[in-house]
């Protein structure tokens, strides 16, 4: 398999944004799902899908937009309907859940309609929704490494605050610390990893990458810190696992890296059990 | 004796709507004391020390802390407080111990710093205060309720504050285990010098432990000393409080017991 990548440069680019990705999905993830907003991230990513189709309907349809990489569009629909997300959170107090599907849909409504009008993309949009082992470019390799860079930075320096707020927001905010401010950088985070891990993972299934291997690890971590260690830990093996397979078997790396993860899952549950009961 | 209370509360009124809730409450507590700031329920227990912390805005008579105007005071870390619902946080949350107590911290330390080893030791110290050392890598979820009260203590306190406040504290905690939860707030109070306000609806099982007592019932009923508050017998609580209050059971000697 290492002879085969130092062969093929997409091969590199793949599995080197595997392994990045493979740590940042799961790292914000962890904050994601104490903190209750998975289904944020997949609000996020399908918004994320219709600025691909945009990206991709623009630089099809008009020359002068040719250098456009759907990268990019998918990036900053992300990170506009984050604020939008935020915006409407606040809008419905009461019904803070109403958000999700009202951007979810949103997105998937905007990209059916870019995809509609493109008509012509089929390939590249089957490889956007759910990854490509052969997609990935150079220059999403350096785009996706920068991002990596600030996610990683932001989290360190901001750790102790974003567990508070994860904790118990109401302390968090009581003792006078920037609140807002700090889950508004968080959730642009959110938006920039959906951006990043979709070329791997596609978009539908980005998701999954950051709340299943922290799924897996809450069930024996102890404490949070570990709980984020073991989440990248497994983010990495089923990356891995799924990249090779989905190279061998010529599959699309969303499905195979999913499955690994619900493997994973399956068995971190069963060796509980059967700790518990041995 | 001289030093100036640590709260200060001068003829404040507070109403929502129209009714009023408090009226012309003059309340003070000083430096040492562990208060019993006791009430039965919707008697403006909590809206005082909403009141207090600032959370509602005090709009007649005025409450002072540590002999600031309150409007204008910022040192709110030597305030710490432990709310009512600090028990019905999300019990799946996988932290230790360690790091609930250590996010206690967190403002104290400061944006973009790590906590280094003088605040690990602070950590470490608050959690021995509350008797939770042997429980440092758990997680928070996996201890009883009275246990989870003690670590929510031990947060408030490992920032070092004056005074603690603490509303209903006990709520959640196992009626066995209770006793031992009050002395280990006066083990707070007297070995480790912070002044203690307790809101309880219940004066029976705290009546030994508190120096100070205020009975509030949209008026302040009394306000006085434990040994002032034991000279009055039950008709006179009665009264006072509005109706009958359960003290006699609980009511021990306190001979010698000087606070």
């Amino acid at each position: 398999m290492i002879e085969v990548i130092r062969q093929y440069e997409f091969l590199q680019n793949a599995f080197l944004t595997g392994m990045i990705i493979g740590i940042i999905a799961p790292l914000l993830g962890a904050f994601i799902v104490v903190r209750r907003l998975s289904l944020i991230a997949d609000a996020l990513s399908h918004v994320t899908l219709a600025g691909i189709a945009a990206g991709l309907y623009f630089n099809q349809t008009f020359a002068f937009l040719s250098w456009l990489n759907p990268l990019y569009s998918g990036m900053v629909f992300s990170v506009v309907g984050s604020l939008f997300l935020e915006r409407l959170r606040t809008v419905y107090k009461h019904y803070q859940e109403l958000a999700i599907p009202i951007i979810l849909s949103g997105g998937i409504g905007i990209g059916a309609i870019f995809i509609s009008l493109a008509d012509g993309f089929n390939t590249d949009l089957f490889s956007y929704l759910f990854g490509s082992v052969s997609a990935v470019s150079r220059n999403d390799l350096w785009a996706i490494c920068l991002i990596s860079i600030i996610v990683l930075v932001v989290i360190f320096l901001l750790y102790k605050e974003l567990f508070l707020l994860s904790f118990d927001e109401e302390h968090a905010k009581a003792s006078g610390i920037p609140a807002k401010s700090i889950h508004f950088i968080f959730i642009i985070l959110v938006a920039l990893v959906i951006a990043a891990s979709m070329r791997i993972v596609g978009i539908l299934l980005v998701s999954a990458l950051m709340t299943l291997p922290v799924a897996a690890a809450m069930r024996m971590a102890k404490g949070f810190k570990q709980t984020i260690v073991y989440s990248v830990l497994f983010g990495e093996v089923a990356v891995i696992i799924g990249l090779v397979s989905a190279f061998y078997l010529d599959l699309a790396p969303g499905g195979t890296i999913v499955v690994s993860s619900i493997l994973i899952l399956l068995l971190v549950i069963s060796a509980k059990k059967f700790i518990k009961v041995g | 004796m001289n030093q100036p209370p640590i709260i200060e509360i001068n003829n404040v009124s507070y109403r929502y709507d129209r009714d009023n809730v408090l009226e012309n409450i003059q309340l003070s507590v000083p430096k040492g004391a562990f208060l019993g700031l006791v009430g039965p329920n919707g008697s403006g227990k909590s809206t005082l020390l909403k009141l207090i912390l600032g959370l509602l805005k005090v709009k007649e008579g005025e409450i002072f802390l540590f002999d600031t105007p309150q409007k204008s005071f910022k040192s709110w870390d030597r305030i710490g407080f432990v709310s009512q619902k600090a028990n019905s946080f999300n019990t799946g949350f996988p932290a230790t111990v360690y790091e609930v107590v250590a996010s206690g911290l967190t403002k104290k330390v400061g944006l973009f710093r790590l906590p280094g080893s003088k605040e690990k030791q602070e950590i470490k110290a608050a959690v021995e205060a509350v008797g939770m050392e042997q429980f440092l890598t758990r997680n928070i979820g996996e201890l009883s309720g009275g246990q989870q009260q003690r670590v929510f203590i031990a947060r408030a306190i490992v920032s070092k504050p004056d005074i603690l406040i603490l509303d209903e504290p006990t709520v959640g905690v196992d009626s066995k285990n209770v006793q031992s939860f009050y002395e280990m707030l006066s083990y707070l109070n007297k070995k480790m010098d912070i002044t203690l306000l307790l809101v309880t609806h219940d004066i029976g099982i705290i009546s030994d432990k508190v120096t100070h007592v205020a009975c509030l019932n949209k008026y302040l009923h009394f306000h006085g000393s434990m040994k002032q508050f034991e000279t009055l017998d039950e008709t006179d609580l009665s009264d006072l409080y509005g109706h009958g209050i359960h003290l006699l059971e609980h009511h021990h000697d306190h001979q010698g017991a000087d606070v």
